[in-house]
């Protein structure tokens, strides 16, 4: 402890602190604490579950604070599950190929080659290479952004006095950038990102955006992951949520394995570009001696 | 990177006046103070468009940003072009146009894949003009973002379908900016063929540097 304060009492136990092993002694016993926002190890042990999740499967339960951030490597085939706890959320996701994290999320790819601006169940997330970094299996909320991005520092600071991680009113580009560095990551690996929980549409005449807020109480979205993936997320108010006091609620993390769309199991409904954007994934694989393409098998639609 | 050079990519600094022919690149370094004019020749030609702090690239173009300081996803006489940290780098002082693109990103060999089908995986696309003027100054493929689409017309429909549709514009319409600091400026002057943003034919446009 660096402070000049005075360190809280529970510091003063038996033996003290002032020898590495009185320290030591007081750190350890601090293991065992519960916090509202921590992961859980293992994440099997998380409590509650919600219901249809299987807590034996969880590779990743977390529950992040409002204004905090968290982010994991996954495998291809993982769900990851989203939840709103209590209706004021707001997950700002960013999604890179593992390993190689300059191919990441292009939100304008996503936007244009579906041909839409809102995310749905169904929809893919896309990147700048033509491949499927995530698809949106469930969707019980309705209200996302794909065009404002995160909050600056500068915003925040304009609007709620402070944007800096250690403050009140945790700017969400400053969150992206202190995950992104535990990758190796830096500024200019930061593109646009996407948001969920909290609605933005637009006026068709003027392109004015429309804020649509959260739905009332608990909601959940759930991404495939299609390619092995690095996951950067940050808990923080919208950028153009109106309310003039910063808030935002609790975000439950849950993930567990499965297996990667394949082919032939696409959606019936599934656009040709989108079954164009899994045949890309299908080709990256079958190059690297990953996947085995299956002759004549889900013939792309012409 | 000097900001006060010329630099590689750049055709000449505040006199500069040149016609970017259909299908190629073009960069230079706008000075604070000066005007940027940009001016659609043929009519309908999408111009791709980044932004860069000169003086640290690290900081560039955010249509997020840009979309959310002024509430609105089309840019018009008026729009304040911020940085991914909020900092003003242009303001678009004068459109003849009416409104210009800020969602559909730039055209590329792997997305035109899936939007037209692997027949058009060899044509040239916007991000291989990027990435070719942008390595001159040291750029790479993590320095590309959502850009600016000059004369592009993507509405948004109230279900959220949008597209690429016919342009708004005409031969001889211009749209100038002023900067607000050094700015490196990539331009890709669009190649795509596959849908209306040039016409289905890309024509040359010129750019001019100007202290006016």
């Amino acid at each position: 402890m660096t402070g000049t304060s005075e360190p809280p009492t529970d510091a003063h136990h038996a033996g003290g602190t002032d020898t590495p092993e009185g320290a030591r002694a007081h750190a350890r016993a601090q293991a065992g604490a519960d916090a509202e926002h921590q992961p859980t190890l293992p994440a099997t042990d998380y409590d509650p579950v919600p219901p249809g999740v299987d807590a034996s499967a969880l590779v990743w339960a977390e529950r992040v604070a409002p204004g905090g951030y968290t982010h994991r490597v996954v495998r291809a085939g993982t769900t990851l599950r989203l939840t709103d706890l209590d209706g004021d959320a707001c997950a700002h996701l960013l999604l890179y190929r593992d390993g190689q994290p300059w191919e990441r999320l292009n939100v304008a790819d996503t936007v244009k080659v579906q041909w839409n601006a809102y995310l749905g169940v169904g929809q893919l997330l896309l990147s700048d290479q033509g491949r499927v970094l995530a698809s949106i299996l469930t969707d019980t909320s309705g209200h996302h952004d794909t065009l404002c991005g995160t909050t600056s520092r500068m915003r925040n600071e304009a609007r709620y006095g402070s944007g800096s991680p250690h403050g009140p009113s945790p700017a969400g580009r400053e969150l992206f950038l202190l995950a992104a560095a535990k990758h190796g990551l830096g500024r200019s690996d930061l593109p646009p990102s996407i948001s969920f929980f909290k609605g933005v549409r637009i006026e068709p005449d003027t392109g004015a955006l429309i804020w649509t807020g959260s739905v009332a109480g608990s909601s959940f979205v759930e991404l495939r992951a299609e390619l092995d993936l690095l996951v950067l997320v940050a808990n923080t108010a919208h950028p153009v949520d109106p309310r003039p006091t910063w808030s935002c609620g609790t975000l439950e993390v849950l993930a567990w394995p499965g297996t990667p769309t394949t082919t032939g199991e696409w959606p019936a409904t599934i656009g040709p570009e989108a079954e164009r954007a899994f045949r890309n994934n299908e080709e990256d694989l079958a190059a690297r001696g990953a996947f085995r393409p299956t002759a004549g098998a889900g013939t792309v639609t012409p | 990177m000097n900001p006060s050079s010329s630099g590689p990519g750049s055709r000449g600094p505040a006199d500069t006046d040149v016609v970017v022919e259909a299908r190629a690149p073009w960069s230079g370094i706008v000075p604070a103070g000066s005007t940027l004019h940009i001016v659609d020749l043929g009519g309908n030609q999408a111009v791709d468009c980044l932004f860069y702090l000169a003086a640290d690239t690290s900081e560039r173009y955010s249509a997020p940003e840009t979309i959310v300081w002024q509430g609105s996803v089309f840019l018009t006489t008026g729009s304040v072009l911020r940085s991914d940290t909020g900092r003003p780098l242009l303001t678009v002082v004068e459109d003849q146009v009416g409104r210009h693109d800020t969602i559909g990103g730039a055209c590329s060999k792997e997305s035109n894949t899936l939007r037209y089908g692997h027949h058009t995986r060899h044509q040239h696309a916007c991000v291989d003009n990027f990435l070719a003027e942008g390595a001159r100054w040291g750029l790479g493929k993590r320095d590309l973002v959502s850009n600016i689409n000059w004369y592009m017309n993507v509405p948004v429909e109230d279900s959220g379908a949008l597209g690429i549709v016919d342009g708004i514009s005409a031969p001889g319409l211009a749209v100038t900016l002023r900067a607000h600091e050094d700015v490196l400026t990539l331009v890709s002057n669009c190649p795509q063929v596959n849908n209306p943003c040039n016409g289905f034919e890309p024509t040359p446009v010129r750019i001019a540097i100007g202290t006016a």
